[in-house]
């Protein structure tokens, strides 16, 4: 192990009725997290084709994240 | 929408009212507001936040919550140094947007309306009432209010519950029931409907927070009457929340806690003591009550509640002035939001005449055609927003580094991308530069996506050739510590939208004419009511009726607990259907079949008996439901053994009667017969009252009569409190069981008898009373065929399910398909009508369109590669996809019209034969891609 910390890229399916706009009001809040997750919206998580997800991790993600 | 206005003054008659209102200064250009907040970061004088309940600070330059309505903030003139002192105004140079604007003056203005609707919420309950359970003596005893703001994530607490005294996490709290409400010693004899399960709600929020926490909730009754809220008392009790029946008679500090004393049934007096204390606080008139009462001469209750009448529930005492919300009396959000569905509709029939009038129809330029064969254009526009992106991003470099993609051919920044004069420039740059695919990172597309769409048609540019990046609310103001880090992500989501937008292809607006008639299922009290309200807006329907005749439930009623009746107002709405021109009844009829969809509904409806048996096609635009429901006859408590034994409604009856002994010396009544747990799992909200109302009935018959209750729950909510008071004070006597102790029934020789546990004396009762009077439950008709024949959703207690229990109480998940009445769940008389009229008022909004509006984001079958396996139409959840014969061969086809966009279809379909219109296979794995296609270089600066 290297000593530099653990720096995941995080690849997110975000619902645009929930998760997106929840998203949203974390920012109107101002609420802090880490910079690490990369968003794409749609319209319902059920939109989110298995192969998105393969997709992702070959594309280099670390994780997955899929909010609906 | 006229927000910080005050209410002066209303002249004229219905139909011509004048409305003088007076619009409180803002100080503020609502306009040019952009919502940023840096105003009430620089403001130096601080004010109480009354929005969260006095329990955190804010400044005079504020918005009250992030989600408030309009998006603006005010500045209260009550704190701000300007106005208050004349000095300061730091707030001017500090906005951007040169939003601020001390010279705005007060305003008055004459509103010509032809109907008002009163909708101004409820009061709260005086502090002096609270002083007793030791609230403004201790800090750990708050109001449900305030703990409400403490509980929640984005309160001023973010959700962390802490004792004030201490700040020490809490280890056991009370919540104690009914303060402020049930109380005649505040002249609050009401039931204030709420408070029981706000209580539960906030119980389960706590325990979510810190599952150790101890939790006790005093009751008188537990008040759960509404569709499924009985479920959530019993998964609070399954987690381990206590409930304890006791009327708690006072809290006092003790040492670092708080002492509460109270005497339980058994005549028991306790004390006991908790770290933090909530006290359920009801739900009082509006404050201004009594003024709104004079300035528009509608009448009060006794409550100061706005008078209503159970077959008018809405109507206030003046025509043309309308009712909805607490105002009306106390309510949870779903009737609220049913009311105030009902009071637009009731609104829309006053000024039918007008409707139309003064539309303005907007025209586009012709729509420039782009091909898949055309040289792609991108346009990339990223927004500072003031500063709000550019003081945590490098706007600069984003908008740099997307002009170095493939296909951008024009990048640029602006101030403020949503200005007025930057849609200027937007239209002009498309043009300039023969853009054909635009994107713009700034913030939500859920805010202002519609915004630039509606620029992008007024350049001539299909609306959908548009992709938003959210670089502000997701990025510059959630990581506004890290602007390397920050930049580096809207890179990232620069170019994974400029990927998406070199996919995107222009996308047909699509209308679909509506068939301007509804379908209305069920001839009782809530379909009369939905058809007379569609006809009073003038709109035609068709009342299919399962009976010979219209009336339902009603024609079982005689009287109702506020003295109406029934009879004489059922044959005012039988009278009005029958006279109605808009309105066709068709009688011993079923649906047999329904094709089609929002807008374009044909039915297959079969008459008649025997000979005259025959089937008729009805074509219509929407669907009411309204099944309605029947009463519930447990085979228990010898119930259809013996004559002494009957349901409430059977004894309604025999009470209208002219039998001598129809209001016999000694009646047992047991309340939840075969409900709540029994034969059906859920309370029938109705039974209670049921009860109430042929008590009353009895005593006015035969005031000797002694009357037994026994029950669970007495749950006389709302105004229905003052005659279960009255019921007391003439001597009923009101025994509560418990589930696991049920009172039993049985026969001895002629006489029927009642034992059961009377928990007041300790002791089992064994009695032979002349009559035994079971509240039975509701049940509903026609939902199980329905939900098969129109697809629509049900309830595990076989009640439809509506779209969203708060938000669309009146709508199914379906498409132009509206519920009410006790199909929807058990309600009583005027809640039904009120529901009907909501639902009529929904199923108003398409036929007076004519015309259905696609949004063209919707799924899309390519059929050549359909296999027609039929996975995408058993999962839709809409009904939106259908199997169609094409070629010999089972293709699936989307119903575009009902179709929401989810792609569940395209995500699932074995074949890719499915594509999501804005979100294809193509558009999303090319964002996809670009997520993991970074320049070397960035890779390091993660």
């Amino acid at each position: 192990m290297s000593d530099k910390q653990f720096n995941p890229r995080i690849l997110g399916f975000l619902c645009n009725w929930c998760c997106y706009a929840a998203a949203d009001a974390a920012g109107i809040s101002r609420f802090q997290y880490p910079p690490n997750l990369r968003t794409i919206r749609v319209m319902c998580t059920g939109r989110v084709d298995p192969s998105f997800v393969l997709r992702g991790f070959i594309e280099g993600a670390d994780a997955i994240f899929t909010g609906g | 929408m006229l927000t910080n206005a005050d209410f002066l003054a209303l002249a004229g008659e219905p139909g011509k009212f004048q409305a003088k209102i007076n619009m409180r200064p803002r100080y503020i250009d609502a306009d040019a507001c952009t919502a940023c907040g840096l105003c009430t970061q620089y403001c130096p004088k601080h004010q109480v936040d009354d929005y969260n309940e006095g329990l955190a600070l804010t400044r005079p330059i504020h918005i009250d919550y992030a989600q408030a309505v309009p998006a603006t903030y005010y500045i209260d003139p009550a704190s701000c140094l300007h106005l208050q002192h004349d000095t300061c105004q730091i707030c001017v140079p500090v906005c951007q947007s040169h939003a601020i604007n001390f010279k705005q003056q007060p305003e008055e203005r004459i509103l010509e309306v032809g109907a008002v609707i009163l909708s101004p919420g409820f009061g709260k309950i005086d502090t002096k009432v609270l002083e007793k359970f030791s609230y403004g003596k201790h800090p750990d005893v708050v109001t449900a209010f305030e703990y409400e703001r403490m509980t929640t994530a984005s309160g001023p607490f973010m959700g962390e519950i802490k004792c004030f005294s201490d700040g020490r996490h809490p280890r056991s709290m009370a919540f104690i029931q009914c303060v402020g409400s049930r109380d005649i010693g505040c002249n609050n004899g009401y039931c204030s409907s709420v408070c029981c399960m706000y209580a539960i709600k906030e119980a389960l929020v706590t325990k979510e927070h810190d599952p150790e926490v101890d939790i006790t909730i005093y009751y008188m009754d537990i008040r759960t009457q509404g569709k499924d809220f009985d479920a959530a008392r019993e998964r609070a009790e399954a987690i381990g929340i206590k409930f304890v029946r006791a009327r708690v008679a006072g809290v006092t500090p003790w040492d670092k806690s708080l002492k509460l004393t109270y005497s339980t049934f058994d005549g028991q007096h306790k004390f006991v003591s908790h770290d933090l204390v909530v006290l359920s606080v009801g739900l009082e008139s509006p404050k201004d009550a009594a003024k709104i009462s004079q300035l528009t001469g509608v009448a009060l209750n006794k409550y100061d509640f706005c008078a209503t009448e159970t077959f008018q529930p809405l109507q206030t005492s003046r025509e043309g002035i309308i009712v909805a919300g607490a105002f009306q009396g106390p309510k949870d959000i779903p009737e609220s939001v049913t009311q105030s569905s009902g009071a637009a509709a009731l609104a829309a029939a006053v000024l039918r005449d007008q409707r139309g009038k003064g539309v303005v129809l907007k025209t586009y330029p012709d729509e420039q055609q782009v091909t898949p064969d055309d040289e792609v254009r991108v346009g990339v526009f990223v927004c500072h927003c003031g500063i709000n992106i550019s003081s945590v991003v490098d706007v600069a470099d984003v908008a740099k580094y997307a002009g170095g993609m493939e296909g951008v051919t024009y990048y640029t920044e602006s101030l403020y991308s949503c200005s007025q004069d930057a849609q200027e420039v937007l239209k002009q740059k498309i043009k300039e530069h023969k853009l054909n695919r635009v994107v713009i990172a700034a913030c939500s597309p859920r805010t202002h996506e519609p915004l630039f769409q509606e620029t992008l048609k007024d350049a001539g540019l299909n609306r959908n050739l548009f992709e938003m990046v959210n670089i502000r609310d997701q990025c510059s103001w959630v990581h506004a510590n890290e602007p390397a880090a920050a930049t580096d992500k809207s890179r990232d989501l620069v170019r994974m939208a400029v990927a998406k937008a070199r996919h995107i292809q222009p996308l047909a607006e699509q209308t679909v004419p509506v068939t301007p008639r509804a379908l209305i299922l069920g001839g009782g009290v809530a379909g009369m009511t939905a058809a007379l309200t569609l006809a009073d807006q003038g709109y035609p329907s068709v009342l299919v009726e399962q009976g010979a005749q219209i009336g339902g439930n009603l024609q079982n009623l005689n009287y109702t607990l506020a003295g109406d009746q029934v009879a004489q107002h059922l044959k005012g709405l039988v009278d009005r259907i029958k006279k109605s021109k808009e309105i066709e009844v068709i009688t011993n009829a079923e649906l047999l079949q329904t094709a089609g969809f929002v807008g374009n509904f044909s039915s297959i409806i079969e008459s008649g008996k025997g000979k005259t048996k025959k089937e008729q096609t009805v074509d219509h635009g929407v669907i009411v439901v309204a099944t309605g429901g029947h009463e519930h006859r447990p085979d228990k408590y010898l119930l259809g053994q013996s004559k002494k034994v009957m349901t409430q409604m059977e004894f309604e009856k025999q009470l209208t009667g002219r039998a001598k002994n129809r209001a016999p010396g000694s009646i047992v009544m047991i309340q939840c017969a075969g409900s709540r747990g029994d034969d059906l799992s859920y309370c029938s909200k109705v039974c209670c009252n049921h009860a109430l109302k042929n008590i009353l009935k009895v005593k006015a018959i035969n005031p000797d009569s002694q009357i037994i209750v026994l029950y669970r729950d007495m749950r006389a909510y709302g105004m229905a409190e003052d005659a279960y008071l009255e019921a007391r004070k003439m001597g009923v006597v009101f025994i509560p069981y418990e589930v696991d102790r049920k009172p039993e029934v049985s026969q001895k020789s002629h006489q029927v008898q009642v034992s059961f546990f009377d928990s007041i004396m300790q002791e089992e009762v064994i009695m032979a009373p002349d009559l035994v009077v079971l509240s039975v439950g509701i049940v509903p008709d026609g939902t199980e065929k329905l939900s098969k024949l129109l697809k629509l959703p049900v309830t595990a207690n076989n009640f439809f399910l509506e779209a969203h229990v708060k938000l669309r109480p009146v709508e199914m998940a379906v498409s132009g398909v509206y519920v009410c009445g006790l199909a929807h769940g058990p309600k009583p008389v005027d809640e039904t009508i009120v529901q009907a009229q909501a639902a009529a008022a929904k199923a108003a909004i398409p036929l007076v369109k004519g015309f259905v509006t696609v949004d063209p984001i919707i799924s899309c079958v390519d059929q050549d590669q359909c296999i027609g396996c039929g996975l995408c139409t058993s999962l839709c959840p809409y009904g939106a996809i259908e199997m169609k014969k094409v070629d010999k061969k089972r293709k699936a086809e989307t119903i575009t019209a009902s179709c929401k966009a989810c792609g569940i279809c395209a995500s699932h379909c074995p074949t890719f034969a499915i594509s999501m219109g804005g979100f294809t296979n193509e558009q999303l794995i090319s964002q996809i891609e670009a997520f993991g296609d970074r320049p070397k270089d960035m890779v390091e600066v993660a």
